[in-house]
C-alpha cells in the first residue's frame, strides 16, 4: 500500500516541541554546563577565573581515582552477569512454560516499585553481623560466630544491586524469547534436534538481542550507583558516585566532581560500545 | 522433567526476589529494637510512633506535593510527544525519542549534580521546584513508553473517522481519543507518581531544606533506634506501592488485544 | 461540471509521484470503482477525496464547489475505512448515531434514524451491541451504516470487503450493489479485485503507477481494453505478437506470426496504430474454439468445471500455454481456432 500516510508534520513539530524543549532544559542545558564547569578551578565558595584541564589531569592521573575506577567497573560487570545469568531461566519459564504469563510479569515487577532506598536496606538488615542472616544462622546452631564476609564489601554490593535491576533483565529478555517465531522450534525438531541442542541452536541465538540489551541496560546505569555502596559497600566497597557526591558535600571540590563525572560516562559509553561491537563481531562470526 | 526444574527455579527466583521486601513488614511489627532473629512478639508501637513523628509526615507531604505535579506534568509532556511522534510524519523523530530516553541511561548521580549547576549557574535555589524538574527528567521517558505504546495499540483510522464523520480536532479528541487514552493515561500518572515518590538521589541534591520522604529516611538511617520505625513506614509505603502498580497494571490493559507488562 | 470533479490532481510523498495528474468525472447517482494493483494510486486518491490527503496540484470539486480548502470534518463526504474503524468504546447504536452529534436532533427523531438504518443495512435488534462482540461482516455494516446515516454526497469506500472470507464477500456485494440502488447515493469505491469491480460498477476506473489507464463501463473494459495492462488486469487474456501490414475500411491485415494472415474488424484495432507497427493480439479464453482444422496443439493441463472447464494448451512455436475456456474436448490432441472477430489488436507500449 502506499507507505506512511502522517498528517500535516507541522502539528506533529509543535506537539513534541514543548517535550524537548523541557528534557533539553533539563538534560542539555545542564550537561553542558557540567562540560564547562569541568574545566575550572575551585576556589573558595566559586570558582576561580580562567580556564583549565587541572581536572581531568587529577581525575585520570590519580591512582586512586583508576583503581576506584576499575573496581565500580568490575562490579558492574559482575553484576551484570550475575543478574542475566540469573533472569534468562526465569524469563524462559515465562516466555515458554508459564500458563499466566500476564500474572508472572506483574508478579515479576511489582518488587521494583517499591523505594529503592528501602530495599537496600532491608539488605543491609539482612547481611548485617547482627542482621536476619547471622541471627537465624546462629540460632539454628549452623554457625557460631556471625558471618563477617556479608557486609561492606563489594560482595553485598553485587548481591544488592542484583537484586535491585533484576527486572531490568528479565522483561528485554522475556520480550525477545516472545518474539521467537515457535514455528522455527518446530521446524528444528521436525529436522532432527533434541531439546538442548534446538535451545543452543535456535532460541538462545535469536534471544541475544534481548541479553545484550539488558545487559547495557543494567551495567551503565550500575557503575555510577549512589546508595547501594553507600548503605552496603563500606569502604572496600566505594565506587565511583560515592566519590563525586562528596566533591558536591559540603566544600567540595565542585570541578573536579563534574571532571570525574564526565570521565566515567564516557568511559562506561565506551566499554558499553566495545561490548555492543564485540557482541554483533561475535554474532557475525558465529554464522 | 524440564519443565519441573524451571517451575522451581521460578518459584525460588521468586522467593529471592520478594524475601529482602518482605524483611520490612515483618520486622514492622517485631517488638524489639534491634532487627534480627529470634523475633520478640508483635507490637504496634512502631507505627504509633509514626503517627506521632511530624517530621516524617511533613517529608511525606512534599514527597506527595512533588509526586502528584510531577505526575501530571510528566503525563502531559509524554502524551503530547507520543501523539506527535505515532499519528504524524516527523523528521528525525527517532532522535528525538533517542533524546527523551537520555536520562535513562545516565546515573542519576550525573542528573542530580548537573541540575544542581545549573540552578547554581541561573542562580535559582534549591527547592521542591527544582525536584520536580529533576523528577520530570527521570519520568517523561517511563510516560512516554506507556503512552505510545498505548497511541500504537489503537487504529489510526478511529481519529480520522471521527473527521470524517464531522467533528473537528478538538472534539475528535474528546470523544474519541482521550475516552480510548485514558487507561494508558492513567497508568501514566500511576507509575510517574511512584517512581517520583520513591526517587532519592537527585531530590537529595536539589531539594534544600525541604526534606522529602526518601531523604528524610536516609536521615533516619544513621540512628538504630529509629530503624524498626523507618522499617514501619517502609511496610506502609511497600503496600500503598504494590497496590497502586497493580492498579496500574489493570487499567493500563484494559481494551487491549494483548496484555503488554512492563514498558 | 459532473457532480464529483477531479482536475489534474496530483500528489507525491517526497518521491515519484503516487498520484499523476489524473482527471476525472464522476455524473451523480453514479457506482463508480477506482481499480487497480497495490500501490498503483488508488487510495490516496480517494483519500483526496474525503480530505485526509492535500493534493500537491489540481482541484477536487463536488457539487460544483471547490474541496482543496475544505477540512475532512467539513465535507459531504463519508467514508468507509478497510479497517472498518468501529469506535472501541461505543455501542452499535452510538457508533452509527455518532456523526450525529452536530445536527442536534431531539431524541425521538434521532432515535428512529438509526434505527431506520439499522434496519436498512440488517442489523435490526443489535443497537446495544458492544463492539469488540460483532462479526467481521457485522462491523463492516455499522461502518456503513454510520457513513450513510448522514447522507454525504459521496460514500467513499476504501477495500471495504478485503477483510471478508470468499462467501461473505460475495453475498456483501450483491448488498452494496442493491443498497446504493436504493439510497441512490454516488459511491466510489476503490478494490483490488477486478472481479468486485467489475460485479459493481456502473463504470470502473483502471489505475496503474498514479495514472488512470482506462475508464468505461465493465463489458467494455473486457471486451474493448485499450492497452495491454487493462486487458492483462481484467480477467485471464492471451496475447500473440503481431505486425500492422494494412488498414483499409473493411479491415485490418495482420501478420500474426503463429497465426498466420488474419483480418481483423477494423474496430478491434487499438487507436494510433499505423501500418508496420509492432501489435499484440489479444483474445479472451472463451472466444478460442477448438475445432477440426487450426493450429494443433496438445492439452497441458486442465480444470474440470464442467461446460465452462478451463485448459491450457501447448502450441508449436511459443513457450506459453494458450488459455481456453469451453467445452471438455474429446482427445488431449486438439486444433485450435481464433475467430478473428475476437482478436483485439492493442498498442506494444502500455
Amino acid at each position: 500500500m502506499v507507505a506512511d500516510r502522517g498528517r500535516n508534520s507541522s502539528e506533529g513539530y509543535v506537539l513534541i516541541a514543548p517535550t524537548l524543549v523541557v528534557m533539553g532544559l533539563a538534560l542539555a542545558a545542564p550537561l553542558g554546563l557540567m562540560a564547562v564547569t569541568s574545566l575550572k578551578n575551585q576556589s573558595g565558595l566559586g570558582f576561580a577565573e580562567g580556564w583549565t584541564l587541572a581536572q581531568y589531569g587529577a581525575a585520570l592521573g590519580r591512582a586512586s581515582y583508576r583503581a576506584l575506577f576499575l573496581r565500580s567497573v568490575l562490579i558492574s560487570s559482575a553484576v551484570t552477569a550475575v543478574t542475566v545469568a540469573l533472569a534468562y531461566p526465569m524469563a524462559y519459564f515465562v516466555a515458554f512454560h508459564a500458563r499466566h504469563k500476564f500474572f508472572w510479569l506483574v508478579a515479576l515487577t511489582i518488587p521494583f516499585w517499591t523505594s529503592y532506598l528501602l530495599r537496600v536496606f532491608a539488605w543491609k538488615i539482612i547481611l548485617g553481623f547482627n542482621g536476619v542472616i547471622n541471627s537465624g544462622l546462629m540460632r539454628l546452631h549452623l554457625i557460631s560466630h556471625p558471618l563477617e564476609f556479608l557486609l561492606y564489601n563489594p560482595f553485598a554490593v553485587v548481591v544488592s544491586l542484583a537484586h535491585a535491576w533484576a527486572a531490568f533483565a528479565i522483561l528485554p529478555i522475556y520480550v525477545s524469547l516472545e518474539k521467537i517465531d515457535r514455528s522455527l522450534l518446530e521446524a528444528a525438531s521436525d529436522l532432527g534436534d533434541s531439546a538442548l541442542r534446538r535451545f543452543l541452536r535456535i532460541t538462545l541465538p535469536l534471544s541475544m538481542p534481548g541479553v545484550i540489551g539488558a545487559a547495557i541496560l543494567i551495567f551503565v546505569p550500575t557503575t555510577g550507583d549512589f546508595v547501594t555502596p553507600a548503605l552496603v559497600g563500606g569502604t572496600k566497597g566505594t565506587m565511583l558516585a560515592n566519590i563525586i557526591e562528596v566533591q558536591f558535600n559540603g566544600v567540595g571540590n565542585w570541578p573536579l566532581g563534574a571532571a570525574l563525572s564526565l570521565v566515567s560516562m564516557a568511559m562506561v559509553g565506551v566499554i558499553a560500545l566495545l561490548f555492543v561491537a564485540a557482541a554483533r563481531a561475535a554474532a557475525k562470526a558465529a554464522r | 522433567m524440564k519443565n519441573r526444574t524451571l517451575l522451581f527455579y521460578a518459584i525460588a527466583y521468586l522467593a529471592f526476589l520478594y524475601v529482602p521486601v518482605l524483611v520490612l513488614p515483618v520486622f514492622s511489627f517485631n517488638d524489639s529494637e534491634f532487627i534480627a532473629f529470634p523475633l520478640s512478639g508483635f507490637t504496634l508501637r512502631w507505627y504509633q510512633g509514626l503517627a506521632a513523628d511530624s517530621a516524617m509526615q511533613h517529608a511525606l507531604g512534599n514527597s506527595l506535593k512533588v509526586g502528584v505535579v510531577t505526575a501530571l506534568l510528566s503525563t502531559l509532556l509524554g502524551l503530547t510527544a507520543a501523539k506527535a511522534v505515532t499519528r504524524y510524519r516527523l523528521k528525525g523523530a527517532g532522535v528525538a525519542l533517542g533524546f527523551i530516553s537520555l536520562p535513562l541511561f545516565i546515573p542519576d548521580i550525573v542528573l542530580g549534580i548537573s541540575l544542581l549547576l545549573l540552578l547554581g549557574a541561573a542562580n535559582l535555589p534549591l527547592s521542591l521546584a527544582a525536584v520536580v524538574l529533576g523528577h520530570l527528567l527521570v519520568c517523561v521517558p517511563f510516560a512516554l513508553t506507556v503512552l505510545i505504546a498505548r497511541f500504537e495499540g489503537f487504529d489510526k483510522n478511529l481519529e480520522e473517522a471521527s473527521a470524517d464523520l464531522g467533528e473537528n480536532g478538538w472534539m475528535t479528541f474528546w470523544r474519541v481519543t482521550f475516552p480510548l487514552m485514558a487507561p494508558g493515561i492513567i497508568a501514566s500518572l500511576l507509575l510517574t507518581f511512584i517512581t517520583s515518590f520513591d526517587e532519592f538521589l537527585v531530590a537529595y541534591f536539589l531539594s534544600g531544606t525541604e526534606a522529602t520522604l526518601p531523604i528524610y529516611i536516609w536521615g533516619q538511617l544513621r540512628f538504630p533506634e529509629r530503624l524498626p520505625m523507618v522499617l514501619a513506614l517502609g511496610a506502609i509505603i511497600l503496600t500503598v506501592s504494590v497496590g497502586l502498580v497493580v492498579l496500574a497494571e489493570y487499567v493500563r490493559n484494559r481494551g487491549v488485544q494483548k496484555p503488554m507488562v512492563g514498558a | 461540471m459532473s457532480f464529483l470533479n477531479i482536475a489534474n490532481v496530483s500528489k507525491s510523498f517526497g518521491g515519484p509521484p503516487v498520484v499523476d495528474a489524473v482527471s476525472l468525472d464522476v455524473p451523480r447517482g453514479e457506482f463508480f470503482s477506482l481499480l487497480g494493483p497495490s500501490g498503483c494510486g488508488k487510495t490516496t486518491l480517494l483519500r483526496m477525496i474525503a480530505g485526509f490527503e492535500t493534493p500537491d496540484s489540481g482541484t477536487i470539486s463536488i457539487d460544483g464547489e471547490a474541496m482543496n480548502r475544505v477540512p475532512p470534518h467539513l465535507r459531504p463526504t463519508n467514508m468507509v475505512f478497510q479497517s472498518y474503524a468501529i469506535f472501541p468504546h461505543l455501542n452499535v447504536f452510538d457508533n452509527i448515531a455518532y456523526g450525529l452529534r452536530k445536527a442536534r436532533l431531539p431524541k425521538e427523531a434521532l432515535r428512529a434514524k438509526v434505527e431506520a438504518m439499522l434496519a436498512t443495512v440488517r442489523l435490526e435488534g443489535l443497537g446495544g451491541r458492544a463492539a469488540d462482540q460483532l462479526s467481521g461482516g457485522q462491523r463492516q455494516r455499522v461502518a456503513l451504516a454510520r457513513a450513510l446515516v448522514r447522507e454525504p454526497k459521496i460514500l467513499l469506500l476504501d477495500e471495504p470487503l478485503g477483510a471478508l472470507d470468499k462467501r461473505l464477500r460475495e453475498a456483501m456485494q450483491l448488498e452494496l450493489r442493491a443498497l446504493q440502488r436504493k439510497v441512490g447515493i454516488t459511491f466510489v469505491l476503490v478494490t483490488h479485485d477486478q472481479e468486485e469491480a467489475l460485479s459493481l460498477s456502473d463504470r470502473v476506473a483502471v489505475m496503474e503507477k498514479g495514472t488512470i489507464l482506462q475508464v468505461a463501463a465493465p463489458r467494455e473494459l473486457y471486451e474493448r481494453p485499450n492497452c495491454r495492462a487493462v486487458a492483462d488486469f481484467i480477467g485471464e487474456i492471451n496475447f500473440f505478437h503481431a505486425t500492422v501490414r494494412e488498414i483499409t475500411a473493411g479491415g485490418v491485415l495482420v501478420n500474426a506470426g503463429l497465426l498466420g494472415l488474419v483480418t481483423l474488424p477494423r474496430a478491434n484495432l487499438g487507436p494510433g496504430i499505423k501500418p508496420e507497427d509492432h501489435v499484440l493480439l489479444a483474445i479472451r479464453p472463451e472466444h478460442v474454439r477448438f475445432a477440426q482444422q487450426g493450429i494443433a496443439g496438445e492439452i497441458m493441463a486442465s480444470t474440470f468445471l464442467g461446460e465452462r472447464s478451463r485448459f491450457h494448451v501447448r502450441i508449436e512455436g511459443r513457450g506459453e500455454p494458450v488459455a481456453v475456456s469451453g467445452a471438455p474436448p474429446a482427445t488431449a490432441a486438439v486444433h485450435l481456432a481464433f475467430p478473428p472477430e475476437y482478436l483485439m489488436g492493442l498498442p506494444t507500449t502500455g
